[in-house]
């Protein structure tokens, strides 16, 4: 397998405050990966920097083999990688097919979008009800629905979804990691964050634990489904 | 309570356009027409306050000097290095690059101000690019002394000054200049904002920085991009302030500045119909006050537009437009 993703011994802050100390991290092509961890174990961070909304104190990215970091966020978006962020953040002014229209900004196939359009609103038959509402007056799972296929209208060769699952109810959750393995099985290789690390460790192919900034314990998400100090600590077992 | 106040002033001022109405109606659309021209010139410095507002939440305190410096670029370029002095082809010719030339000229300044003051501070508290766009004004104000002197300087005009008479109402040919000359630029920022790429980016950079650069936007294109179109409305509006009253000072900025702003808080901050609206009604109302036969005329003029701004925002806090958002989180 080669890696699509590699980032090497990551160091961010924000002023003086460390966020992420040492992260090691590969992601293959085709596959799902998955961070956990607790609040402030530098999940989001970490994203925030491969996406290049934050500078690295130190470390490096690779994407395709060529050096990523450093690079103004609208470029890394340029190379196919699209993050759904962490509180959703779609444009709340702005109706749902202008928000979808946003996320493929950069694109100029105009049959290419069209037909991701229409894809990402058969896995989101909700948003097709809603496509001409304002985003911001939609509820909270139709917002998360809205920020998956937004980040999905960028094309992405790598998506990244920061907690995708949070504040949503059971049902909801359970049809969002469903639809996650559907955009997997389409072809797309998933950087994925989550908080629920059940749930994302029973998609996921590999799974990385963090602890205050660093990498604590790493390996197939089946292992760490059963391994005792991540049981402990992560599956409230 | 609120509601009654606000029918209140409501009927108040129907009672005074009605009498002023029957009484004189030709002063009345007379001055209404003067006011409607005023209004659009407001509506062009308005925007800019407007637009920077909606993508930065920056109250550009120097944007209003920046419009005096158009006035000054303008009066110089056409008197001075063209030397058109009447109205004839060369001087409608060197209108037309005197307008080209303010705009790109005060649209440069715009966007060098955010690239080199506001920018660093994006990120500061807001206290800090308030004080710093408060600085600016001074130091244009300051560039305004040195080059146009510290007393009102007379300008020839290039553009006719004769008029039309419509049904007993006189409407100069400046009039008609600066409505043929405002309203297209307003229907191509409306386009510009509405209907392209770069207005969608523009939408999105107002709402979420992030969130847009996430996107593929660059953000910083961006802002530069809509510091350049305010620069460039506002030079537009000096030299058709400058052409139309044939005057400049280096105070102008901080008088017409103060107004338009007015405006642009009136109709809304961020909205632009709302800066168009609020600089017509401004324009309209202080045409009426200073014109209508029963009146508080001209020495109140300043008064009645805040009294009136000071009612609206009362009883609608967002302005005339503005919206106050609603939004889950």
């Amino acid at each position: 397998m080669s890696a699509l993703l590699e980032v090497r011994n990551l160091k961010v802050g924000y002023g003086k405050i460390i966020a992420v100390k040492d992260v090691s991290i590969t992601v293959n092509q085709g596959e799902i990966v998955t961070l956990i961890g607790s609040n402030g174990a530098g999940k989001s961070t970490t994203l925030r920097t491969i996406s290049g909304l934050l500078k690295p104190k130190s470390g490096e990215i690779f994407f395709e083999g060529n050096r990523i970091d450093g690079k103004e966020g609208h470029d890394v978006v340029k190379l196919g990688i699209c993050q759904s962020p962490e509180g959703r953040r779609i444009f709340p002014r702005m109706t749902v097919s202008e928000n979808l229209d946003l996320g493929a900004f950069l694109r100029n196939d105009k049959d290419g979008v069209e037909a991701d359009r229409e894809r990402v609103l058969e896995l989101f038959p909700r948003l097709r009800e809603r496509i001409n509402q304002r985003a911001g007056t939609m509820s909270g799972g139709e917002q998360q629905m809205l920020a998956v296929s937004r980040a999905l209208m960028g094309a992405p060769k790598l998506l990244m979804l920061d907690e995708p699952s949070m504040g949503l109810a059971p049902v909801l959750v359970d049809m969002i990691f469903e639809t996650i393995t559907k955009i997997r099985d389409q072809g797309i290789t998933i950087l994925l964050i989550e908080q629920n690390a059940a749930a994302a460790l029973d998609v996921a192919d590999r799974a990385y634990v963090l602890e205050s900034g660093t990498v604590k314990i790493s390996g197939k998400a089946s292992d760490l489904a059963k391994d005792d100090a991540v049981t402990k600590a992560y599956l409230g077992g | 309570m609120e509601v009654s106040g606000a029918s209140l002033v409501g009927l108040l001022l129907i009672i005074w356009l009605g009498v002023n109405l029957i009484k004189a109606p030709t002063q009345f659309a007379q001055v209404s027409v003067l006011g409607l021209r005023n209004g659009l010139l407001y509506a062009l410095i308005a925007l800019g306050y407007t637009l920077v507002y909606g993508i930065i939440e920056l109250i550009n305190f120097a944007h209003g000097d920046l419009f005096m410096l158009g006035a000054l670029f303008s009066s110089y370029f056409i008197t001075i290095w063209f030397h058109q002095k009447e109205s004839n082809l060369a001087g409608w010719i060197t209108f037309g690059f005197a307008l080209i030339g303010s705009m790109l000229f005060c649209g440069t300044i715009n966007v060098l101000i955010e690239r080199f003051a506001y920018r660093r501070l994006r990120r500061a508290p807001k206290l800090a690019p308030l004080i710093t766009a408060v600085g600016m004004s001074f130091l244009l104000q300051f560039i305004g002394i040195k080059w146009n002197g510290s007393t009102p300087r007379q300008w020839p005009t290039v553009i006719p000054h004769g008029d039309f008479v419509v049904a007993g109402v006189i409407i100069s040919q400046v009039t008609l200049i600066l409505i043929l000359v405002a309203a297209p630029l307003l229907s191509v920022l409306t386009y510009v904002v509405n209907k392209t790429k770069r207005g969608k980016a523009m939408r999105a950079t107002a709402q979420d920085q992030d969130a847009a650069r996430l996107m593929g936007i660059n953000v910083n294109k961006t802002i530069s991009f809509t510091f350049a179109i305010g620069g460039a409305l506002a030079g537009a509006a000096g030299l058709l302030y400058q052409q139309s009253v044939g005057t400049t000072n280096y105070n102008l900025g901080f008088q017409l500045g103060l107004i338009a702003f007015t405006s642009a808080v009136l109709g809304g901050i961020g909205n632009l119909n709302g800066a168009v609206l609020g600089a017509l009604l401004i324009g309209v109302v202080q045409g009426l006050n200073d014109g209508l036969p029963i009146a508080l005329g001209q020495r109140w003029s300043q008064t009645v537009v805040f009294t009136i701004l000071i009612l609206i925002l009362v009883i609608k806090p967002a302005g005339l437009l503005g919206k106050v958002t609603t939004e889950k989180v």
